[in-house]
C-alpha cells in the first residue's frame, strides 16, 4: 500500500467533508461521518508501510539516527523557527504522516479533572472553558472505547465515571511495588495509569508483547495509533491521499470553498466540499489559517478575533531520579504502570495542577549503552552490569496558563519545500508553572529520600522542556471577539470549517491531552453530520 | 551463557529482517553447518562474510556466551535479507579486510583474537560514532561492531548476561517487569 494513492492524488468530485490531517483528531471525524457521507482525509505526510516497523525500532535503538528519523522526519519539509526565550523542538514533538503523532506516542490516555474546565473559577487564574465535565463525559467514554484504553477505578482523584475502563488495567511494575512502601509512609495515593495499549487483544490488534519501544513505535500494534481509524473510515468508503500537504484554503466571507493541496510530482490540486475539519495539531493548524489570509481575512483565515495562534501552551517536565542498592528491574517495557493525581486538585493561583508519574524506564538500556560505548568484550559487559540495574526514576507534568506572548506564528524569513514561511513556535512559560515544577520536585525528592534513593538527576525549573503538547492556539468560547472556535469547534466566522485540535483548549490542565482531542473530536464530528 | 540459533531468530525478531527471518532460520535448521545452502552454491563471498563476524563477535562478546558461531551465522543471514543493509554490510567488511592486509597481512578472520581486538581499535570503530555513510571507522562501527552488539544485547540471552531477560527491541512478554530478582 505504501506508496500508491488513490486515482493519481486527484481531488474527489462530490465531496460532503474534507478532512485535513490524519492523526487521531481527523482520523475519528473521518471514521464517524464516512459510512453516510463522501469524505476524503488529506495529509502532509507519508502513508508507513506496517512492514516496516521493526526497521524504525531499530531506528529507535541505534545511536546514528535522531528521533524524527524514525518516521521519516524531513527537515525541509517540516523547516520550523522559534523564536521564543525557549527553544522549541517542534520535530521531536510531531509526526507527519497518516497516523499523525501517534505513530510516535507515549499513549497514556486520561480525562481532565473537573476542575480543570473551570480554572477561573475554582483556582482563580485563565479562563473556565465554555463546557463543563459533564458534558464531554460521555464523549470521553466514547473515545476510550474507540482508542482502547487499559484502566481501572483505581485513582480516588480522577473525575467520575460512568462505566469500567474497556480493558483491563496493567498490572503494576515491580518497581511501582518498591515506590509503594515509601508512598505509604508519606501517605501519598498510588494508582493506575490508563494506557491506549492493549491489555489484551481488542479490536482485532495483538495485546502487548513487551517490546519496550512504545516510544517512538509499537511493532506490535498493540498502542494505538491513528492508523486505526484510518483504515476503518477507508473501509467505510473514505479516500485517504497522502503526500498532500494542505497550503491554503479558499474561502469567500463566511465559507470554506477548496483546500488547495500541493502532490509529490508538483501538481497542485483543489479539493472542493461542503464542509471542511482542519485537523492538523495546535501548531499547523493555525499556520494554515494564517496562510490563508485574503482581502476579507488580512490577519489570517477565521481570525476576526485575532487570537489564532495566540495562548500556545503546552506541559512542562519535571522529573527527579537516582540510585538504590537494590536491583529495580527496569527496562523492561516502554510504558507506565502507576502515578499520583494527589496533588493535582491542591491547585490554585500560585501552584498549577500537576500529576506524578513513577517510571518503568529509569536509568539506561543496556543495548543502547553498549551501542555507544567506546569498549567492547568484558570491559563493555562490566559497564553495562554497573549502569543497569538500581535506577529508579520520577517525572511529572505541569500545567503551564494561556499568555498572549507564547503563541504560533509564522516565520517571514524562512520557507518550506513549498516556499511557505514556516510556523515559528514563541514559546513562553510563566512563573506559576515555574513554581510548580519546583513544587513537584519537591515531592519527587521526598519519595526518592524516603526510598533510601541516591539522587543523581534532576529537571527543575532551569532544564525543563516540553512535553510536545500543543495547546490553545485556537481557543474555544462562545464569544468571538474572545475566541476562534465555538464549543463544538466550528468557526466563528466561518459556518463550514471546524478547528479539531487541542488548540480549542482555553487551558491545559496537566495530563495528557489526546484522550480529550478524541473525545473533543467525537462531539464536533456530530456537529458536522447535523450541518450537511 | 550458551546462545543459540533461536537467540538468533529472537535477535532478528528484534531489529527486523523482513522476509529473511522465516528464510534465514529455516534454512540453518535445515541443514544446520556451514555447508552449502539449498541452491548447492556457497558463494565465496558469503563465506568470507560469516567468517569474518564470527571472528569479530569473538572480539566484541565476553568470554561469557559460548554458541558464537551459530547465533551470528543465524543471524547474519537474516540481515542479509535486506538489501541495502547487505551492500554496507559487505562494503564494511570490505575494508576491514583491506586494512587487516595492509597493515596485518592477513585478512580480519585469519588474525589472532589480540590484533583483531587491535586492529579494529586502530581503525577507530571503538570511539567512532556509527554512521552507515560515515569513514571507515563509522561504517565498521555501524555495520560490523553495533551490529553485533545490537545482536547480543536485544537477544533475551543477552540480556540476561546484564540481569534484563526481557531488553529493549525483544517482545518478551508482560511479565517479566512485574517480576522481582532473581
Ligand atoms: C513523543 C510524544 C509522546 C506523546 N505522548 C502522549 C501521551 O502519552 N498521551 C497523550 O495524550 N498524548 C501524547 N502525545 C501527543 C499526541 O501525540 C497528540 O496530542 C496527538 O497526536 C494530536 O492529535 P492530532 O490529530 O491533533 O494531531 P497529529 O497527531 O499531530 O496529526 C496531525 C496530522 O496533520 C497533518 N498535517 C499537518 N499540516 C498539514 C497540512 N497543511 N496539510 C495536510 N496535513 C497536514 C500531519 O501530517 C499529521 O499527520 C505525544 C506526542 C509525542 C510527540
Ligand atoms: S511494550 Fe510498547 S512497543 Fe512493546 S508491544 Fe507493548 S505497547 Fe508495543
Amino acid at each position: 500500500m505504501s506508496g500508491s494513492a488513490p486515482n493519481g492524488r486527484r481531488p474527489v468530485s462530490g465531496a460532503d467533508v474534507c478532512v485535513v490531517g490524519a492523526g487521531p483528531a481527523g482520523a475519528l471525524v473521518a471514521d464517524r461521518l464516512a459510512a453516510e457521507h463522501e469524505v476524503v482525509v488529506l495529509d502532509a505526510g507519508p502513508r508507513f508501510d506496517p512492514a516496516d516497523r521493526l526497521e524504525r525500532q531499530e531506528r529507535a535503538i541505534r545511536p546514528a539516527y535522531d528521533r524524527p528519523d524514525v518516521w521519516d522526519g524531513d527537515d525541509e519539509r517540516d523547516a520550523h523557527s522559534a523564536s521564543g526565550d525557549r527553544f522549541y523542538p517542534l520535530n521531536h514533538a510531531r509526526v507527519k504522516g497518516i497516523g499523525g503523532s501517534t505513530l510516535h506516542w507515549q499513549g497514556m490516555v486520561m480525562r481532565l479533572h473537573e476542575d480543570d474546565f473551570a480554572s477561573g473559577s475554582e483556582r482563580g487564574v485563565g479562563p473556565d472553558w465554555p463546557i463543563d465535565y459533564g458534558e464531554v463525559r460521555p464523549y470521553y467514554a466514547a473515545a476510550e472505547r474507540e482508542l482502547g484504553v487499559a484502566g481501572s477505578d483505581d485513582n480516588p482523584y480522577a473525575p467520575p465515571r460512568e462505566e469500567p475502563y474497556p480493558m483491563p488495567a496493567f498490572a503494576p511494575s515491580y518497581s511501582d511495588g518498591l515506590f509503594a512502601d515509601a508512598c505509604e509512609a508519606l501517605e501519598i495515593d498510588m494508582h493506575s495509569v490508563p494506557n491506549a495499549r492493549n491489555s489484551e487483544r481488542y479490536d482485532g490488534r495483538s495485546a502487548c508483547v513487551g517490546y519496550g519501544t512504545c516510544q517512538p513505535v509499537c511493532p506490535a500494534g498493540a498502542k494505538y495509533d491513528a492508523t486505526v481509524h484510518i483504515e476503518r473510515a477507508e473501509s467505510k468508503g473514505a479516500t485517504v491521499i497522502d503526500r498532500a500537504p494542505v497550503q491554503r484554503l479558499e474561502h469567500g466571507v463566511d465559507r470554506v470553498r477548496a483546500a488547495v493541496y500541493a502532490t509529490p510530482d508538483g501538481t497542485e490540486y483543489r479539493q472542493t466540499a461542503e464542509a471542511f475539519v482542519v485537523a492538523c495539531g495546535g501548531v499547523e493548524t493555525p499556520r494554515l489559517l494564517l496562510l490563508s489570509d485574503s482581502e476579507h481575512y488580512p490577519d489570517g483565515l477565521a481570525n476576526e478575533s485575532g487570537l489564532v495562534g495566540r495562548y500556545f501552551m503546552d506541559h512542562l517536565f519535571a522529573g527527579t531520579g537516582g540510585v538504590l542498592e537494590e536491583p529495580t528491574r527496569q527496562n523492561h517495557v516502554g510504558f507506565l504502570t502507576s502515578e499520583s493525581h494527589q496533588f493535582y486538585d491542591d491547585a490554585d493561583g500560585e501552584i498549577g495542577p500537576f500529576k506524578l508519574e513513577f517510571f518503568n524506564y529509569g536509568g539506561p538500556s543496556p543495548v543502547e549503552t553498549a551501542l555507544s560505548a567506546d569498549t567492547w568484550g568484558e570491559d563493555l559487559l562490566d559497564r553495562l552490569r554497573q549502569d543497569y540495574g538500581t535506577h529508579v526514576g520520577m517525572g511529572a507534568l505541569v500545567e503551564q496558563l494561556p499568555r498572549e506572548d507564547s503563541y504560533v506564528g509564522l516565520d517571514p524569513d524562512r520557507t518550506d519545500d513549498h516556499g511557505n514561511p514556516v510556523p515559528d513556535v514563541h514559546w513562553t512559560v510563566g512563573d506559576r508553572a515555574l513554581r510548580t515544577i519546583e513544587r513537584a520536585n519537591e515531592v519527587q525528592e521526598a519519595i526518592l529520600s524516603e526510598l533510601g534513593a541516591e539522587i543523581t538527576w534532576q529537571v527543575g525549573p532551569d532544564d525543563t522542556g516540553p512535553a510536545y503538547h500543543h495547546m490553545g492556539t485556537t481557543r474555544m468560547g462562545t464569544d468571538p471577539e474572545e475566541s476562534v472556535v465555538d464549543p463544538r469547534l466550528r468557526t466563528h466566522d466561518l459556518g463550514n470549517c471546524w478547528l479539531v485540535t487541542s488548540g480549542a483548549f482555553p487551558t491545559g490542565g496537566a495530563v495528557n491531552p489526546t484522550l480529550t482531542i478524541a473525545a473533543l473530536a467525537l462531539r464536533a464530528a456530530k456537529d458536522v453530520r447535523t450541518s450537511l | 551463557m550458551e546462545l543459540t540459533r533461536r537467540d538468533a531468530a529472537a535477535a532478528l525478531a528484534a531489529v527486523g529482517a523482513g522476509g529473511a527471518v522465516a528464510f534465514g532460520v529455516d534454512r540453518l535448521r535445515g541443514d544446520g553447518s556451514d555447508g552449502p545452502d539449498a541452491s548447492g552454491q556457497d558463494p565465496p563471498a558469503e563465506a568470507r562474510l560469516r567468517e569474518t563476524f564470527v571472528a569479530a563477535a569473538e572480539v566484541l562478546y565476553p568470554s561469557e556466551v559460548s554458541g558464537i558461531g551459530g547465533f551470528v551465522e543465524g543471524f547474519l543471514e537474516g540481515r542479509l535479507g535486506r538489501r541495502d543493509h547487505a551492500d554496507g554490510i559487505r562494503a564494511a567488511v570490505g575494508a576491514l579486510d583491506d586494512r587487516a592486509v595492509s597493515w596485518y597481512g592477513e585478512r580480519f578472520a585469519a588474525l589472532a583474537v589480540e590484533d583483531r581486538d587491535r586492529l579494529l581499535r586502530e581503525i577507530g570503530a571503538d570511539t567512532a560514532e556509527e554512521d552507515p555513510e560515515g569513514t571507515t571507522a563509522e561504517r565498521v562501527r555501524y555495520y560490523v561492531v553495533n551490529e553485533l552488539l545490537l545482536a547480543l544485547y536485544a537477544s533475551p540471552t543477552g540480556g540476561e548476561l546484564v540481569g534484563l531477560e526481557n531488553p529493549q527491541g525483544h517482545p518478551g512478554g508482560t511479565e517479566s517487569y512485574r517480576r522481582g530478582p532473581k
